[in-house]
């Protein structure tokens, strides 16, 4: 690990300024940085130390039926927390089958939007990475590909983004709350993250400083507590990224669908979310073939990016299907003990 | 550079000076406090094997920075016995064969602590197999290169089951 300067930010303002330096990166929990950095793949030159700014901890319900998440709030807080519990169940299914309970207890909400991608190469200084050094080359490309993308992908960059919580969140449209030099915006979940494009090294619309402060579940996101699910796919049954995972959430009226919210997880360098897939529910008979055709349409376009992960496609079509099908059948009043496991069977603990 | 570190290790004070913040939790406790029951094992936050409670929640120890945690109550392995009588816990994993090289104990029985607290605070049940599967999910951030998985699952099992039975009696 390089050595760096610590500073201990007691202000928003202070932080944003002393982060903008270059070099210098934000440090919560430090669960994905400081294991970076032991890797030399991150080398900042400052970190700056947030987990005492107040009013960055708390959830809070707001008077309009949006849910404000402060950016230093716990996974495991987030997951037990009472109101998310209830209202939000594929955000708390979402955050308990994501990494340890360790971790959980340790990681924070904002922190888990801006982890960085597992991909292997990347993970690995001596292969070349566009991310870690532009124009370097992808050795991704050509490689062991199995857990790479086959949606949004670029010939600079096949990495997926890992997060599970990102996919529920995406999936109701959460907005993500900055704090920058000039003062405070808001953006949508699905613009936070940067397909790799050309510039795989930008990851975020983050500009240098900026400060996620919150991630805001609109009010419209309340109405999908009934039918909700997060489906995750991975080689071990618990303590594993996704190979592919789905949150699928939906309204049912007299039979018919009312109106239905879909992500995919771990195709993509960020949550994937397509419109046509969510129009395809609406007002439909809930049923496997209209579970098939927002499948197909939410994994329209998708290619490949390696013969090792040409079956990701399929499997994603399937996982959503399923997602659909559980959705369909209920939030489980209790979280089952393996939670968004298929191989679940058990309900386990009380969901709020 | 120095920086003053203030942390209370099972119920002790105790201030440290670190002349490097790149120092882990992991490191302070081991080579500074000499309090080598929390083990390195990956460096990575992959093993368990460093688990300690911090605030009373389970977190690795590797992968958080100890001037991060000024202030911090900290409880590791060592703090868990009073004098010859074993932490309830500890006793269990003896009684059910939960270990056989040993390394991962320590990071084991911190990790079972700390969920068997999670387990009460959420009002979870510990009396049935779905219990059974949630022990195992819970306690996958802690591997056992020996394979010792079954007699641990035991262990944590009986000793959730007899603290929410000690409980139930006090209630």
């Amino acid at each position: 690990m390089n050595l760096f300067a610590y500073t201990r930010a007691a202000s928003i303002a202070e932080a944003v300024t002393a982060a903008a330096e270059p070099g210098a990166a934000y440090l919560a929990a430090g669960t994905n940085l400081l294991d970076l950095m032991k890797g030399g793949i991150a080398t900042p030159s400052r970190l700056v130390d947030i987990t005492r700014l107040p009013g960055l901890d708390a959830v809070e319900p707001q008077p309009d039926g949006s849910t404000r998440i402060g950016a230093l709030v716990r996974n495991s807080d987030l997951a037990r927390n009472a109101h998310v519990a209830k209202t939000y169940p594929m955000v708390a299914e979402a955050l308990l089958a994501g990494a340890s309970a360790q971790l959980r207890n340790a990681a924070t909400t904002a922190g888990n939007l801006l982890q960085r991608t597992r991909c292997a190469y990347f993970y690995d200084p001596a292969s070349p990475c566009n991310k870690r050094e532009p124009g370097a080359g992808c050795q991704a490309i050509g490689g062991a590909t199995r857990i790479h993308a086959v949606l949004g992908w670029s010939e600079h960059c096949i990495a997926t983004h890992p997060s599970d919580l990102c996919v529920p969140l995406a999936a109701l449209g959460a907005q993500v709350e900055i704090a920058e030099a000039g003062g405070r915006r808001t953006v949508p979940i699905g613009d936070f993250h940067r397909l790799p494009s050309d510039h795989p090294e930008r990851e975020t619309v983050l500009e240098p400083g900026a400060l996620v402060t919150a991630v805001i579940l609109p009010p419209e996101a309340a109405a999908f507590s009934g039918h909700a699910r997060y489906l995750k796919v991975r080689d071990r049954t618990s303590y594993a990224f996704a190979t592919v995972s789905a949150a699928a959430a939906l309204t049912l009226e007299n039979g018919r669908i009312g109106a239905a919210r879909l992500a995919l997880g771990g195709v993509a360098l960020k949550p994937w979310r397509v419109a046509e897939a969510e129009d395809a529910l609406t007002g439909a008979t809930p049923d496997a073939e209209a579970f098939s055709k927002a499948a197909a349409a939410l994994v329209a376009g998708a290619k490949p990016s390696g013969p090792e992960n040409a079956f990701k496609i399929e499997l994603a079509r399937r996982t959503v299907v399923r997602a659909l099908t559980l959705a369909q059948a209920g939030t489980p009043a209790r979280m089952p003990a393996l939670p968004a496991s298929p191989f679940s069977h058990a309900a386990g603990a009380l969901h709020a | 550079m120095s920086i003053p570190l203030r942390l209370t290790v099972n119920g002790e004070r105790r201030d440290l000076v670190l002349e490097d913040p790149r120092v882990t939790l992991l490191d302070a406790l081991r080579e500074r406090l000499h309090l080598t029951g929390s083990k390195k094992g990956c460096d990575r936050g992959q093993c368990g094997a460093c688990t300690v409670l911090v605030d009373g929640r389970r977190i690795n120890a590797c992968l958080a920075l100890a001037v991060s945690l000024d202030g911090a109550s900290v409880e590791t392995v060592e703090g868990l016995a009073n004098g010859d009588a074993l932490h309830p816990v500890q006793a269990a994993f003896i009684a059910h064969d939960g270990f056989q090289c040993g390394f991962c104990t320590p990071g084991q029985i911190m990790s079972a602590v700390g969920l068997i607290r999670e387990m009460r605070e959420a009002g979870e049940s510990v009396g049935d197999a779905a219990d059974v599967e949630r022990v195992r999910e819970g306690m996958s951030g802690n591997l056992c290169r020996c394979g010792a998985y079954a007699g641990i699952t035991e262990a944590v099992v009986a000793a959730a089951r007899a603290e929410a039975q000690a409980g139930e009696k006090a209630a």
